[in-house]
């Protein structure tokens, strides 16, 4: 390793690949976990097409039964596990340090290392196309379905061990991420002088590093049951199959939120911005992003009323979940708080947080709908979740990561995306969600079930699944149009300012793209909006950030390494082992046991 | 037109949209409808669902018409200055706090009561029927009738039906959207459901949980009859007549105890030596509305379909196809549906 002198001046090659593999720069590794979700974006989403494609007439044999159900169990964990977290993941890195005022993460080199574990789990799980068919118990993957009785096979081995291999990541990055925001922030920026989108990337922290360890103890036991022959899950065995249920869902409903909360955060962002006011009832936002990820512990059995665990089971998993919509509603109003009375510039970012709200709000009402445990027994695993759950997760989280990514895309590129093919992007994008999304409410009142790869003519159930694959292909329409917005501004977009927006928070202040040191002088800060009480003092009482005197001298930054990605690539190996040799497994250790001394001996700086 | 007013337009079309739908509802025959009970528990669920339905149409115009409000009433003005800089208000936060609290206890309170008038246990005198489900049909027997039949129940009007079901191997949820709610069907406990049909009818189910290769084939009809008709299908049932009249279906029943083909390990007829217990009991099969779990109308073309190639009709289905040739297969045909 290379010890570098001047630190300021040290040679930071912003080219070739192997300074990509080496890096340990937040920003670095934002761009890498932002460029590998919209690639796993774009998988999940020909999945949901070929979906689609299928149900868009009855009878259709376009694909057969067992395709589909790979299609279906990896689009859904495609788009959660392999989209939607690490987008989030990917602003995380990029924007937190900037948002904070600090030059990088707690522990550059632990961040590299879930980065690089992220990756190799999503490619190792979607591998399994290639050797024999991917997972096929759908996303959460109910036992005893998945015990080797009903699913032999390695499909489902390539499920478990890649969640696993996935959980590790964002648990690691999770930690980072509390321990970056608890311990790094600039000086005078207290906790309830934090970004919003801070404070949620906190409270998803949070979530994942409770409930992950849930979902990993499920899926260990259930990787016991596959490969060691335990009767975990297993009736034949004295095992249960509803304790599977129970320990997912521990985890699978906080996941919602840690799915959710990002999105929301990046939407507290935009909507101040564009409205050229600060975010109304700051600390009611707040408290209700924290008191949601408490209750979002407490309410795991709504998603299985239909078990039959008892009317009083029933009646208070179905209270503690009409209580969520109270801070849900807390944050839509404040939101609309936001706007009122402000100069609403609609830009693409407003635009796609306007959505969100609009969208989330028809997700919300029909999560209370089935929060009612009767209304739930009909609707429950029918169309009408399925319209729900992407009303949440596409017309809520997509929509805000699309106000985030519009919105900060000129700070992490240094180039202005095309706003008028963004505001085309957005309207496509919002009549293609309502158009795939709003008809499957009414395919579940007419009773259609999910996961059914075809449907007889007789049902009535024609109409609107055609209209639904309309959407569908409206809405991919929608994000090639992105794309092809994304690369123009890439190659040959205006030069962005350090501050195109008129914003509010730390990042702003600094030149887009950043320098890797971040700040030169570390702010400090005075108010929730350092960056605009500099701009404008008359409203900030006089004080702003870089009142203080400069420090000059060298700026310790963390130096790239080789490690983080030995020992992702161990991991892989010696997870790849189980399916292969145990004789694999141990090399895989092996080369994780060199990384790990290797990062143990090397100089931090 | 602006494009704010077009985003009112397209915030309307959902609502419009439903409507729609509603209207198209009585056109389009949905025969798997949760919107037109036949029982008392699935009335219930439909006039708490229609409570709550017309509660969050509200709560959505209201909530949306204020948002777009003030995407419109609010957006910039050519040389606008700062907008004043307020940061909230803690009499319009506690107002927004407990407005959904008063709206969420009008949904909770009827919610908790339908919850427990659902789940009673069933009165001494109810018909219980035993479901067993398997990948992928579903049994049903009458324990105090001595009956057993496969994807098509049989009950009578105005009596109370007390399911008790179990799985023969995964996880699967019974549910038959006019009569009641779905409950999950396990391999290691019961589950029970209890309802009284208030009108004669045929009525569509289906398996609700995703259960594997031909979890979309897994359905299933619920017949419910007047006492009369009901109390025939018994006697009917319980008095198994096997008389082929035609050489064909002769031919066909000297087939099917015979070995090859070996009907008889799998399948069960009452009254004979057919004792099989792995598929379904063909019993009076000719006088059932379908057969292949419930995905095919039982006619002899679609029972000789069946019997050609089974995975072709149900992916990954237990029936082997028994590459039995075209006259064996009409002969067994003409036997199958002899048994009326």
């Amino acid at each position: 390793m290379t010890t570098l002198a001047a630190p300021m001046r040290r040679p930071v090659a912003y080219t070739g690949v192997w300074s990509w593999i080496t890096t340990v720069d937040h920003k670095r590794i934002g761009i890498l976990y932002g460029a590998s979700a919209l690639f796993f974006l774009l998988v999940g989403g020909i999945e949901a097409l070929l979906i689609r494609t299928q149900l868009a007439v009855p009878g259709n044999t376009l694909v057969s039964s067992d395709t589909y159900s790979q299609l279906f169990t990896m689009h859904g964990t495609t788009m959660i596990f392999l989209f939607v977290m690490p987008l989030s993941a990917a602003f995380f890195n990029f924007m937190v340090p900037l948002m904070i005022g600090a030059r990088d993460v707690a522990f550059p080199r632990l961040n590299a290392l879930s980065y690089w574990v992220f990756l190799f789990g999503g490619l190792f799980m979607n591998s399994s196309f290639f050797m024999g068919g991917a997972p096929d118990a759908g996303w959460f993957g109910y036992a005893n379905l998945t015990s080797n009785q009903f699913s032999p096979g390695a499909r489902i081995d390539f499920w478990v061990l890649g969640l696993q291999v996935l959980g590790l990541s964002s648990l690691m990055a999770a930690l980072n991420f509390i321990v970056t925001i608890l311990n790094l922030r600039a000086p005078g920026m207290s906790m309830m002088r934090m970004p919003l989108f801070v404070w949620m990337t906190l409270i998803t922290s949070f979530l994942l590093v409770f409930a992950l360890p849930v979902l990993t103890v499920g899926l260990t036991l259930l990787l016991f049951d596959r490969f060691f022959g335990t009767h975990f899950y297993i009736p034949a065995g004295g095992g249960d199959p509803l304790l599977w249920q129970h320990l997912f869902w521990i985890f699978g409903h906080p996941e919602v939120y840690i799915l959710i909360l990002p999105a929301m955060g990046m939407v507290s962002e935009v909507l101040p911005t564009f409205s050229r006011k600060p975010l109304f009832g700051y600390p009611f936002v707040v408290y209700s992003g924290i008191l949601i990820a408490f209750l979002g512990f407490g309410v795991w059995a709504h998603h299985m009323f239909a078990v039959g665990m008892g009317p009083v089971a029933d009646a208070v998993f179905a209270t503690t979940t009409m209580l969520i919509a109270v801070p849900t509603g807390v944050k839509i109003f404040n939101w609309i708080g936001t706007m009122w009375g402000g100069a609403l510039d609609f830009k693409s970012p407003l635009c796609f947080a306007v959505g969100f709200i609009g969208m989330f709000i028809i997700g919300g009402i029909s999560g209370v709908m089935h929060a009612s445990v009767p209304l739930d027994l009909q609707q429950t695993d029918t169309y009408f979740v399925v319209a729900h759950l992407h009303y949440v997760l596409f017309g809520g989280a997509v929509f805000g990561l699309f106000a985030g990514i519009y919105y900060w895309f000129p700070k992490i590129t240094g180039r202005m995306l095309n706003d008028a093919w963004g505001k085309v992007h957005f309207w496509i994008m919002f009549v293609g969600a309502n158009l795939a999304f709003f008809p499957m409410h009414l395919l579940g009142l007419d009773g259609m079930p999910r996961r059914i790869y075809s449907y007889d003519p007789s049902m009535g159930w024609n109409l609107w699944n055609l209209v639904s694959t309309v959407g569908a292909f409206t809405i991919a329409l929608s994000v090639l149009i992105f794309v092809i917005n994304a690369i123009t501004a890439l190659r040959r977009g205006a030069r962005a300012p350090n501050d195109p927006w008129d914003a509010q928070t730390l990042e702003w202040s600094i030149s887009s793209p950043p320098p890797v040191y971040n700040f030169a002088t570390i702010p400090v800060v005075h108010s929730r909006r350092p960056f605009w009480d500099e701009k404008y003092p008359d409203a900030a009482h006089g004080k702003a950030a870089h009142a203080e005197p400069e420090h000059h001298g060298a700026i310790h930054m963390p130096n790239p390494s080789y490690f983080p990605i030995v020992i992702a690539l161990g991991i892989l190996v010696a997870v790849s082992g189980l399916m292969i040799h145990p004789a694999v497994s141990i090399l895989g250790a092996i080369i994780m046991l060199i990384g790990v001394y290797g990062w143990s001996f090397e100089p931090a700086a | 037109m602006t494009v704010h007013r077009q985003r009112l337009l397209w915030a309307l079309a959902p609502v419009s949209m439903f409507l729609l739908a509603l209207a198209l509802a009585g056109c389009a025959p949905t025969p798997q409808t949760t919107l037109l009970p036949k029982s008392d528990y699935a009335a219930r669920i439909q006039g708490l669902f229609e409570l709550i339905l017309v509660i969050a149409a509200i709560v959505f115009v209201v909530v949306e018409g204020f948002l777009i409000y003030t995407a419109i009433r609010f957006r910039k003005r050519k040389g606008q200055d700062l907008p004043a800089q307020s940061h909230g208000s803690q009499k319009l936060e506690i107002a927004w706090t407990f407005a959904p609290v008063v709206v969420l206890a009008i949904i909770t309170v009827p919610t908790i009561s339908t919850i427990f008038a659902t789940q009673q246990p069933a009165p001494a005198d109810a018909l219980e029927v035993k479901v067993m489900a398997h990948q992928w049909w579903w049994e049903f027997s009458y324990p105090s009738l001595g009956i057993v039949t496969g994807n098509e129940m049989h009950i009578p009007v105005g009596k109370t039906t007390s399911l008790v079901m179990k799985s023969n191997d995964v996880i699967h949820s019974f549910w038959v959207p006019q009569l009641a709610g779905k409950r999950d069907v396990f391999p290691n406990r019961e589950t029970r459901i209890t309802f009284i049909p208030d009108e004669p009818g045929t009525y569509l189910g289906q398996c609700a949980e995703f259960c594997g290769l031909s979890h979309a084939n897994m359905r299933f009809r619920v017949v419910v009859h007047t006492p009369e008709d009901f109390q025939a299908w018994v006697k009917a049932q319980k008095t198994p007549s096997i008389a082929p009249t035609t050489e064909l279906a002769k031919k066909g029943q000297q087939l099917f105890f015979a070995t090859p083909p070996g009907c008889t390990a799998c399948h069960t007829i009452d009254g004979t030596q057919a004792k099989g217990l792995v598929g379904p009991n063909l019993t009076r099969i000719g006088a059932r509305g379908t057969t292949a779990a419930g995905t095919l109308e039982n006619t002899p073309d679609n029972m000789a379909r069946w019997l050609t190639d089974p995975e072709a009709v149900k992916p990954g289905s237990k029936m082997p196809n028994l590459h039995l040739s075209e006259s064996d297969i009409s002969a067994l045909v003409a036997f199958l549906e002899s048994m009326k």
